[in-house]
């Protein structure tokens, strides 16, 4: 058997659009650029294409390192490399980040050719349905008329949804991992406490926090906590830190005690090092209006007829944030359909973030479901 | 795998192109002749998570769902056919779930070992449990939950209001007429509505 390799050494890359994008909330973008890296080869008959869609706080970087930087190991590695679940020997993978993503791409952080400066508050609200418009352009530049697969982890997930509904006839299979066909009240309340946190930290300056020369950390760290918790489940997390005391004792003191307040401050600080708080906004509107339904009367089963790709759909039992049930109903609306769909419900402790986990299971199922498909030399 | 002449018979009740499910479809093999000989349109149901893996492995559509809570979610009279090969003896909710195949499914497929087999029934006379190529499980270890015989199960179908509309009894792949219930170590049934 070949061991599971890294991809290796990876280099991002960068491609420019200027025909304009109209985007659902009826704003357009003239003028945009993708960062995107690829695994693997095209083959000839370019069809072994696989796109990866990343979730809330994800980027281009599935796989591998930078060269400058042996740390920076992908997200996805796990999942994505020689003799992996999803295998580059076979398939020619590619991440990209979406737009209004802080890691090169359009978004908030980055430049406004129109005026010179950062886009800020001022850059437009983009949904999942405008990412996989603008994904679908990148493919068409990487010359790709038909995706092998499309998959994707919670709001990554959302979206290799919404490329069966969007490009029916460009996608052979999708994955959807961990998701829902759209948010509860409770995860749309969970999003929005993280958003005022970030809305209401002094130094947001209404999104134009650039050029006061801050960050609204404060807020960012806030809503990355409360995020974090609705990641983890309640046993995850009893394992993990129990009612552990920092000091052996109770101080009476609101500094760090229990070992868990210790973890969620330091994610929290780590994360508002790193993420921009305007695309954490965006990007949990994103998911809160995701709702392919909403146009068919709230009929699932006839938001999916368009779909004509094979599924597999993956949850983990412990998900609470995006639960089996949900992703059920995902699958109730494409069996009736009449659509392929596999479903297999991990049994996995580590709640919503099992799906970036290796756990033997679910990577198996991957792995065979993955093998199934079909690809010409 | 035996007793895949339980297959033909159940191939022999399913027209080609129909919407078929397999309720506890183990590896997929019976769904997967069914896709082959008949081009079904099927969906397998597995809980135990190998045996689904090996679905997917065979080219199967399986979804992991626990039957012992019902087959909520699917809708009324979608399949033609709901089948469950030599899998009802392992459940708790043998009423709910016959109920549930003939709520969402034209007509129910139902194989299982008959425990009236005279061989299951010397057995028990000499003292000791069954074990057989039907039964194959020693009795700490059988997934098996009910014992039940074909007569047993037809008293079951007459108290349900459920029509049998075929049956055919087997043993060792060789089909019984006479005296099923003793003769018979597995027996297949096409069930409908009354």
């Amino acid at each position: 058997m070949i061991q599971p390799q890294s991809v290796g050494i990876v280099v991002p890359q960068r491609a420019r659009f200027t025909d304009p994008l109209p985007l659902k909330s009826g704003e357009r973008l003239d003028d945009y650029e993708l960062v995107y890296e690829t695994y693997g080869s095209l083959n000839a008959a370019r069809d072994n294409a696989v796109l990866v869609c990343h979730a809330l706080s994800g980027s281009h970087h599935v796989a591998g390192v930078y060269a400058n930087d042996p740390a920076s190991t992908g997200w996805w590695d796990n999942l994505v490399g020689p003799g992996k679940p999803l295998d580059t020997r076979k398939f020619f993978v590619i991440g990209v980040n979406n737009l209004g993503g802080c890691y090169g791409s359009s978004g908030p952080n980055a430049i406004n050719p129109a005026t010179g400066k950062r886009w800020g508050a001022d850059f437009p609200f983009v949904t999942v349905e405008d990412w996989v418009n603008a994904q679908a352009r990148l493919i068409d530049r990487l010359g790709i008329e038909r995706l092998a697969a499309v998959i994707g982890g919670s709001l990554g997930g959302m979206q290799a949804l919404s490329w069966t509904l969007q490009y029916p006839e460009r996608v052979r299979h999708a994955a959807v991992i961990a998701s829902a066909p759209k948010l509860t009240a409770q995860n749309i309340a969970f999003n929005e406490v993280a958003r005022q946190a970030i809305l209401s930290d002094p130094d947001f300056h209404g999104g134009h926090y650039y050029e006061h020369g801050v960050v609204p950390a404060r807020g960012l760290k806030l809503a990355r906590m409360v995020g974090h918790i609705t990641y983890l489940s309640d046993d995850a997390m009893a394992e993990k830190f129990g009612r552990s005391l920092r000091h052996g004792k109770t101080l009476y003191s609101f500094d760090v005690e229990f070992e868990i307040e210790s973890y969620l401050r330091y994610q929290g600080d780590k994360f508002a090092g790193y993420f921009d708080a305007n695309t954490y906004l965006l990007t949990t509107k994103a998911l809160d209006y995701y709702d392919p339904a909403f146009e068919h009367g709230g009929n699932l089963s006839a938001a999916l007829a368009r779909a004509t790709a094979e599924f597999l759909v993956v949850s983990f039992t412990t998900d609470w944030r995006f639960s089996p049930a949900r992703s059920r109903e995902i699958v109730y609306a494409l069996l009736h359909n009449r659509r392929p769909v596999s479903y297999a419900e991990i049994d996995c402790a580590a709640g919503h973030d099992s799906f970036l986990l290796d756990d033997p299971q679910y990577h198996a199922v991957l792995g065979a479901w993955f093998d199934r498909i079909e690809v010409r030399p | 795998m035996s007793y895949r002449y339980d297959y033909d018979v159940i191939a022999q009740w399913i027209a080609p192109g129909e919407k078929v499910l397999d309720l506890g479809c183990g590896d997929g093999s019976l769904l997967r002749h069914l896709m082959q000989v008949r081009q079904v349109l099927g969906w397998g149901v597995e809980n135990d998570p190998e045996k689904l893996l090996a679905c997917v492995k065979n080219g199967v559509n399986a979804l992991q769902i626990d039957l012992e809570r019902g087959l909520a979610g699917f809708e009324n009279g979608f399949f033609d056919h709901v089948i469950m090969s030599l899998s009802l003896q392992a459940m708790h909710n043998t009423q709910g779930i016959l109920a549930e195949m003939l709520r969402v499914g034209r007509e129910a497929v139902v194989s299982f070992p008959n425990f009236g087999y005279w061989r299951h029934r010397q057995s028990i006379l000499n003292g000791r449990m069954p074990v057989s190529e039907s039964l194959p499980h020693q009795w700490f270890d059988t997934p098996n939950v009910r014992f039940f015989t074909i007569a047993d199960f037809e008293a079951l179908c007459e108290m349900n209001g459920i029509e049998v509309r075929e049956r055919l009894a087997f043993d060792q792949g060789k089909l019984i007429l006479e005296e099923p219930n003793f003769l018979a170590s597995v027996a297949v049934y096409r069930l409908g509505r009354r």
